[in-house]
């Protein structure tokens, strides 16, 4: 666990960076800070590896203030991963890797044994291990990056922006690994950005920052997008933060049914024109093959002569989130969203009333739920005002 | 046309005559002068050179004034540095030190330089992962840099190749020694033969710190310069 204890940073020119922060990282959460530029989060991040020495407060981890410990030695348990990777180009993949076993001394085969079995950890080819970073592509780069802040196996990392630097494909990409990756690891993770979609989809829970170095949140992302502090909150996290909560709701809640759903050889006087007309097709083992339009099947046929159009994207029922069953609803010829099993079977079809049926109901059972542990930064903020109301 | 030609055949009968390959004034001895104040006197600029430049570089204080002076020292004229001294103290050490005076700032500046462009994000990476400030230097800094840091010494070490024939004008050898009597004398055989043999060392010098950086830089940096 990692605690900040009335943190403050005044710069000698008065600046203040961090104003009386105290918040606490729970050991083997992902905790994101988030903010404004100038805002203070990765001011406060680099208190945790005395990058930054703070003016007042403490910083500990696992109880230990960290002044106690020399800084270098201090940061050779911590992994730290920056925005544009910081690898060394004069040293090969393996051995960008293998920089902290270095400095601890381990022998070299060890080292590079280690490095590795982290590049296939990450998703790198064995093959790109005597290669240089001006070899690999942003994304490569930024793998290489993880990987060399897990090298000695630190239980808690920071991580600065980390995929900031990417296209939004590879940093999608990054950060579904990153989080399977933290499934497996359970570090501390400390994690600033400022893409509030990107602390919402990776957090545990979220610490928002604003200019002037002050927390004003800290909270599950649920919880942020629900009742957001103060007004600054409601406005970083953007308008459309009702659409936001949508992510936090089980696709599940829906309620799906089998209506206009039939077997591809289904005869034409079989169909029974539903209330808006189109069919879904599925086969034997009800995978499902495509809409057929009002009235497509021609007579004597059966439903499989029809042109069927693309079932387009359909979202798994025990996964996927509400938010994911609205964009197949919305992206469908039908309107109807297609929920399939983890095997791809259809499930059942639910429409964009069905869906916004179940978003109500979901919302008006999370209002009432109290913020567990949430506490405002400072007095003035208000624990919970009206604005949850809106979502 | 055939005035350079009879020049360059007279040059070369001077070269390949067996009197100039024996004795004091015979050119291996020559050679050894010449090759020796110059390896000296890169040797000092080197040690002076290096240690301020990666002194600046890494702390990052004190890198304008140290390019300026380096920069001003450039413009003092090598041979008037030289008569000047000569005057105060006749010995060798005189020649020595306008070489050093010399070659200092090429190494100086570049050096500053190779490690004030070190990308900041490897250094706050280094710095993150642990590694003291000597780790920095010479872990990050030192490698980073080697390509502009070699650059000033070969720019150092073929001027000071070059300009070592001031040695002889107070009498202390060199290669010099055939430019000067030759100009003294009228003997452009020897002017040339003089100057064909410093050129040759200066060609030999470029040549071995193309080798050394092939040796000492990764290819991780002269494959990013390629690109």
């Amino acid at each position: 666990m990692i605690t900040f204890e009335g943190v403050s940073k005044t710069y000698p020119d008065g600046t203040v960076a961090l104003d009386d922060v105290s918040l606490e990282c729970r050991t083997g959460e992902i905790t994101v800070f988030v903010g404004t530029s100038g805002g203070g989060k990765t001011t406060a991040l680099r208190t945790i590896n005395r990058m930054v020495e703070p003016t007042g407060g403490r910083v500990l981890i696992d109880g230990a203030d960290v002044r106690d410990s020399r800084p270098a030695e201090l940061r050779r348990g911590i992994g730290y991963v920056i925005q544009h990777a910081g690898l060394f180009p004069h040293r090969t993949i393996e051995d960008n890797i293998a920089t902290v076993p270095y400095l601890l001394r381990w022998n070299k085969k060890k080292a590079r044994d280690t490095a590795r079995e982290l590049m296939e950890r990450v998703g790198l080819d064995a093959s790109m291990a005597k290669r240089y970073p001006f070899q690999l592509s942003g994304g490569q780069q930024q793998r290489v990056g993880v990987a060399r802040a897990l090298a000695a196996d630190p239980p808690v990392m920071l991580m600065d922006e980390p995929f900031s630097a990417v296209d939004p494909v590879v940093r999608a990409e990054l950060q579904d690994e990153f989080l399977r990756l933290q499934a497996e690891l359970h570090k501390t993770i400390v994690f600033v950005t400022h893409d509030i979609d990107e602390a919402i989809k990776l957090g545990d829970r979220v610490a928002v920052f604003k200019t002037g170095g002050k927390l004003v949140q800290f909270d599950t992302p649920e919880n942020v997008l629900a009742r957001p502090a103060d007004d600054f909150v409601a406005e970083f996290i953007g308008y459309d933060r009702g659409i936001r909560r949508l992510w936090f709701i089980p696709a599940s809640e829906a309620p799906l049914s089998d209506r206009g759903v039939l077997p591809a050889d289904t005869p034409a006087d079989r169909i029974r024109a539903d209330d808006d007309g189109w069919t879904l097709a599925v086969d034997g083992s009800r995978r499902p093959l495509g809409w057929a339009a009002p009235g497509a099947v021609p007579s004597g046929g059966t439903l499989a002569d029809a042109p069927l159009k693309p079932v387009g994207p359909t979202f798994t029922v025990a996964r996927d989130s509400i938010r994911a069953a609205l964009n197949a609803a919305i992206l469908s010829p039908s309107g109807r969203a297609v929920g399939v099993d983890d095997d791809g079977r259809l499930v059942g079809v639910a429409d964009q009333h069905d869906l916004s049926a179940a978003i109500t109901r979901a919302g008006a059972d999370a209002e009432p739920a109290p913020a567990v542990d949430a506490k405002p930064a400072s007095d003035d903020v208000e624990p919970a005002p009206k604005g949850g109301a809106a979502g | 046309m055939n005035d350079l030609w009879n020049q360059i055949t007279l040059s070369w009968e001077w070269l390949t005559a067996s009197a100039q390959w024996h004795g004091e004034e015979g050119i291996p001895h020559r050679l050894l002068q010449h090759v020796i104040y110059s390896g000296i006197s890169l040797l000092c600029a080197a040690v002076i050179g290096l240690a301020l430049g990666l002194l600046v570089g890494h702390t990052g204080r004190g890198g304008f004034l140290a390019v300026s002076v380096a920069n001003i020292a450039r413009a003092v004229p090598t041979f008037g540095l030289v008569l000047i001294i000569v005057l105060i103290d006749y010995s060798i050490t005189p020649v020595l030190v306008a070489l050093v005076a010399l070659a200092v700032p090429p190494i100086l500046v570049n050096t500053f330089e190779g490690v004030r462009a070190v990308d900041p994000d490897a250094k706050d990476a280094a710095r993150g992962m642990g590694m003291t400030g000597w780790g920095v230097l010479w872990r990050a800094e030192v490698p980073m840099a080697l390509p502009l840091i070699l650059l000033g010494l070969r720019t150092s070490a073929v001027q000071v190749v070059a300009t070592a024939t001031i040695a002889a004008y107070p009498g202390f050898g060199g290669l010099g020694r055939y430019i000067i009597d030759g100009l003294a004398r009228n003997d452009y055989q020897l002017v040339v033969g003089g100057t064909v043999l410093v050129v040759l060392l200066a060609i030999i010098v470029q040549t071995a710190f193309a080798g050394l950086r092939r040796l000492l830089v990764s290819p991780g940096l002269l494959g990013s310069a390629r690109s």
